[in-house]
Formats: C-alpha cells, structure tokens, sequence
C-alpha cells in the first residue's frame, strides 16, 4: 500500500476527552487511535454527540485533551500536556480549517479573506494577495475576488473558505461538515476538490459528516460512538483518473 | 492589511452616525476651550488696547481692571514729570448700562484724555473724538453704527457715535466704548436731579469727582521701563504694573473664577465622552464576537486582536474630535461670543481624546480577548 511507505501527518494515541466532573462528567473521547496519512481523505462518522467534532478540534489545538498523544508531521504536539505554548501559530502553520459555515471576515473581500492568513504568517501585501488570487482561480471562484462575504452564495463563499485554508500550505487540512449547507451536487464538488487538494498538496484530510453520499469520496472512514472508535474502514482502491486534475 | 480600517469602512454609514454623537460631544469640549480662550484673549486684549507700558494705579491694588483703583485726579501730572515717561494719560473705566429702543445695552466705558495714552488707536471707521463732550467711540460688537445717538447718563445726555472699533470687548462681553475723561467724569458723579439739591443743600459740590482709576505712562524709547518703574515707586500711595504684569492679572486672576466652572463641566463632559467611547467599543466588539472567533482559530495572535479594537477606538476618537472640531469652526461665527482656539489648548483636547479612547477601549479588549476561537465552530454562520 503506497501511502503506507510515508509517515503519518497525524497520528493519534490513546486519546481521551472528558468534560466537566464527578457525576456530571462527559467522555466525549475514549481512548482514541487513529492514524492518517499524506494524500488521504478520511471521513470522520457517527452518531450527533459521539465526539466528531471533539476529536477534530482536539487536533486542531483547539480543546484541550484529557490523556494520550498526539502527533502532528512529526512533532508530538500534545503529550498528557500541550508541549508548545504557541497554540496559534501551530494552527496558522500546519493546520487549514473548514467550518461547516463559511465564518469568512464580513468586511474582507474574497481576495482578502484569504490573504489575511497569508499576512499573519508573515507575508507581505502583494505577495499576500497575489497568492490568495492563485488559490481563487484554482478554486474556481476567481470572478468573485472583489465580492464581499454578504454578496456571495452559500457555495462561492465554502470555496472562498477552502482557499483561505489551504492559503500556508497546510500539511493537515479539517472540516467539520463541509458539505451539509450543500446539495448533493456541491457536496460531491467540494469533497472532489479536497481529494485533489490531498494528492497535490501532499495533506491529510479529514473531514468529519453525516452524508452517506459521499461516502466514496473518502480513503478510510473512522466511525464514532459514545466516543469510542467502533469501525475503521478501509476504501483505499486505485485511484479514480476523474478526480486527477 | 488594517483590519479596523476595513471593518469601518465595511459599516461606513454606522461608524459615522454611532460617532455623530461623540462629535458633538467633543465640539462642545472645544468650544468651551474656545469660550475660555476667547475670554483670556478679550480680557488682555482690552489691556493692550490702552497701548501701555506702565499702569499706575492706586498703592496695593491690581488695578485697574482686576480690582477697583482710585487715585487723585493730578496723579498724572506727577508721572508725567517723573524723567523717563514720555507721555502719560489718565482714564477712568465705569460699567454704563443704557436703553436703546426699549432694549438695555451696556457698556465698558473708558473715560479718556484725547491725544494722551489711553485713547482709542486702530479706528475701524469713523473719526477720533474732537469736541470735549457728547462724542463717542465705540466697538462694532455693540451693534451701533456711525452717527446713531443714544442717551447715556441720569440726565440722558445724547452721544453720537463718531468713530467704531473692532474687537474690544471686556472678559464678559460687554463692548468697550470710549468718551472724554471729562464726559466720563459727569457720567459717573452726576446725581439724579433729587439727591443733587440735597448735596447743593448740605454744601457740598461736586468735590470728590476728582478721582480717576489709572494714569497711562508711555515711556521714551531710550529709558529702560523697569527704571522708570522704580522711580515710580517712590509714591507711597501708588503701584506701578508693567503691561506684562497687568495681562498675567487679567489671565490669571480675572477670569479664575470662569475657569474652573469650566474645567468642570469639560472633566464632565469628558468623562461623559469616556463612557459613551467605551459602550461604543463594547457594542462594536460584541459585533464581532465571531469575526475574532475566526481570527483566533485561524490563528491570528492577540496583538491582532487587540490592535484591532484599540484601532478603532482610536478612530472613533480622531474621528469625532475633528468632526467636532469642524462643526465649532463652522458655527463659530454665530456663537454668541468670540471664540479663540489656541493651537496649544486643542492639541491638548486631541490629546485627551487619545488617551480617553485608550482608556474607553479596555472594555472591548477584555471581551475580546475572552473570546474563545471554538466559538467560530458555533451554530449559524
Ligand atoms: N464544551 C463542552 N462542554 C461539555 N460537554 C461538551 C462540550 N463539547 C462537547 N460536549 C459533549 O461531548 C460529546 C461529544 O460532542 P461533539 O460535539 O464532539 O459531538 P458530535 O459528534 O460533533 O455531534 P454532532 O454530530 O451533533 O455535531 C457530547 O455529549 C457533547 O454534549
Ligand atoms: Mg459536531
């Protein structure tokens, strides 16, 4: 198996999540393993409440786990304790996030939006929004760079969203439903278009979902109940020459 | 790229009418400084006009505009032969008040001695005063033109205006207007027609109008003024102010008491500016919950954030103080009094404004600071 021979972008170890205390206490998480691999697309299922969303923010850096590890291109970022005390700038470095609502900056145009993430990494004006405006063609969405959030449709504004999270080049790209705010035909659109992102780009990404449509749009797919990891499915098959660009 | 610059101008129109408020507020600030320092001015430019370099006013007093003055009528011939003094004038200075078509109009009125110092110089029409009564000089303000005639006086005699000045208001407003030491004199000692028979009836006469408030020295170019001050100073019953002397009186001690009223409706309305900055902040802020969500997450640092909301407290701040700025120079024509804004006293309000802004933003940091960047995983978008 080719992505086998690389080594993982995400590894997690025996990763738990709980909140709050005593009586009151959720497991959001229980003893998690999962691992994923540069050009994958891995689905993230389950039932609502059995800890997706959990799972993908604790690799985001965004909740705080309770126990375990995790590793992120090949740094142990978490280890019983967070182990790097900028939080943000391993996010803005290694991590691309798509909302399951766009969250676009409603007073940046579409070009900006994107190039803001470029300038908080350090890149300057024009270098800045002369990629953004690579990442809007690539996207398809170039027509629209000088539109405001508030005039773009549900669409246009998931794919100004995917461009700003791919704008640093990030080795693992998340999404927590991506695809539910869109018909069928987007949604297979979109998930076609973060399978290219994972081979060209070399990423992991995992996306978290309910749509047992695009179900074969994914490399592996983790199922989740009452946090714990209950199947782990393996789609891995040649790939498709249609999704190649 | 500004991130407060584009949210501003994203909500343009909002930015402008949340900020009218706080513009008027500041304007109001200004304008007061404006009141004070329209004050200050008129109150030392009335000193000035007299063209002094030396006042003699009676032993002990700042007179003669801070404090009352009364010295003998021939104080002048005795500074006049003191060596050094070039020129020297007498003048008396009364309040008059009058009625002008059933209106009351009042006046400063300096009694002075024609072709001596203390006359009125710089006429912005008319003639000086030539005949020894009944003629009058007197400033623009008042509203009076040229050859009208008003009755002044328990007799109600008649002036006529000859000559008009511009600019010459006491510290309270009331227009400087100018009349012969002589006329001034019976102006002020004249008794109502009753009380005069009385004083014919106990003997007296019209003795104790002798007196006059200050003498007026001009001093000769080649005469140091602190000499000739000093060789004033031998009469006992004298002081002798340099001009810089009189106008410190003016500034400081004339219009004290209009200071601090003012200084504390400003801290007022200062602080009142402050509170309306902060609630502004705070809503804006409040606004943007997710937006900041978003930058977090996506992992902007907290210097971004928090720049952002000091930016545009900053903004809101420059933004009202010049629009407030402009709406006082705009009105400043019909404002009741004369307004000065010295450059010094507005940096120092811009200033104040800066730092109030800071002040007023740390409400809106700490909200955004507190913001959690899962919050832009929340819900609706
Ligand atoms: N901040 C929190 N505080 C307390 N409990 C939480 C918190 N976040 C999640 N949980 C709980 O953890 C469990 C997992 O929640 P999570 O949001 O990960 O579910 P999910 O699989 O994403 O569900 P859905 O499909 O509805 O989005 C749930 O029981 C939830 O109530
Ligand atoms: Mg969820």
């Amino acid at each position: 198996m080719e992505p086998l021979a690389k080594e993982p972008v995400v590894r997690i170890e025996h990763l738990s999540k709980h909140f709050g205390e005593g009586s009151a206490q959720v497991d959001a998480l229980r003893d998690i393993d999962l691992t994923v691999y540069p050009g994958q697309v891995v689905g993230l299922m389950g039932p609502s409440g059995s800890g997706k969303t959990t799972l993908l923010n604790c690799i985001a850096c965004i909740v705080e786990p309770s126990g375990g590890r995790i590793t992120l291109d090949g740094d142990v970022v978490y280890d019983e304790a967070w182990l790097t005390s900028d939080l943000r700038r391993l996010r803005l470095d290694k991590i691309g996030f798509i909302f399951q609502y766009p969250n676009l900056l409603p007073f940046l145009d579409g070009t900006d939006n994107v190039a803001i993430v470029l300038n908080l990494a350090g890149y300057g004006g024009s270098a800045a929004r002369e990629r953004a405006a690579d990442l809007l063609e690539y996207l398809d969405v170039a027509h629209r760079k000088h539109a405001m959030p508030g005039q773009l449709s549900g669409g246009e504004a998931q794919r100004v969203a995917i461009a700003r999270a791919l704008a640093n080049r990030p080795r693992i790209i998340l999404a927590d439903e991506p695809t539910a705010p869109l018909d069928s035909e987007r949604a297979r659109i979109v998930m076609d278009l973060l399978r290219r992102i994972a081979q060209e780009q070399d990423a992991a990404v995992i996306v978290v979902t309910h749509d047992e449509m695009i179900l074969d749009r994914f490399d592996h797919i983790f199922r989740l109940r009452d946090g714990r990891l209950e199947l782990e499915e393996d789609r891995t098959r040649p790939r498709r020459p249609g999704t190649e660009p | 790229m500004n991130l407060a610059y584009r949210d501003i101008r994203h909500n343009l129109l909002r930015f402008v009418l949340t900020n009218l408020g706080l513009s008027l507020l500041l304007g109001i600030v200004i304008m007061i400084t404006g009141v004070y320092g329209g004050l200050v001015n008129d109150a030392v430019r009335q000193a000035r006009a007299a063209h002094a370099d030396l006042w003699v006013v009676q032993a002990g007093t700042n007179g003669p505009f801070a404090q009352g003055s009364r010295i003998p009528g021939d104080t002048r011939d005795l500074v006049a032969r003191v060596y050094g003094v070039a020129k020297a004038g007498a003048v008396t200075y009364q309040s008059v008040q009058t009625e002008l078509n059933g209106k009351p109009l009042r006046f400063f009125l300096v009694g002075f001695e024609p072709g001596r110092p203390g006359s009125p110089t710089s006429l912005i029409a008319g003639r000086d005063i030539l005949r020894d009564h009944y003629e009058m000089i007197v400033d623009r303000s008042s509203g009076l033109k040229l050859g009208q005639v008003i009755p002044l006086g328990t007799h109600a005699h008649e002036f006529k205006i000859v000559g008009l000045t511009e600019g010459q208001v006491t510290s309270s407003g009331d227009a400087v207007a100018y009349v012969t030491l002589r006329d001034a004199h019976a102006l002020q000692f004249e008794l109502a027609p009753p009380a005069e028979r009385r004083e014919v009836a106990r003997g007296g006469g019209s003795g104790s109008s002798d007196q006059i408030n200050a003498v007026i020295a001009k001093v000769s170019p080649h005469v140091r003024i602190d000499e000739v001050a000093a060789a004033l100073s031998r009469w006992k019953h004298l002081t002798t102010l340099t001009e810089a002397q009189q106008e410190t009186l003016l500034s400081k001690f004339v219009i004290q008491k209009a200071r601090s009223q003012q200084l504390m409706i400003m801290v007022l309305l200062v602080i009142v500016s402050a509170v309306i900055i902060a609630l502004i902040i705070y809503t804006l802020t409040m606004d943007k919950v997710r937006s900041i969500a978003t930058l977090k997450f996506i992992g902007a640092p907290d210097r971004t954030i928090v720049g952002l909301v000091v930016q545009q407290a900053l903004s809101m701040g420059i933004f009202g103080y010049f629009t407030g700025l402009v709406l006082v120079l705009v009105f400043k024509p019909y404002f009741p009094r004369r307004l000065v804004l010295d450059p010094q006293t507005v940096g120092i309000v811009f200033a104040i404004t800066v730092v109030v802004c800071l002040a007023a933003s740390t409400l809106g940091i700490r909200l955004a600071l507190k913001v959690d960047p899962a919050e832009a995983l929340a819900g609706t978008g």
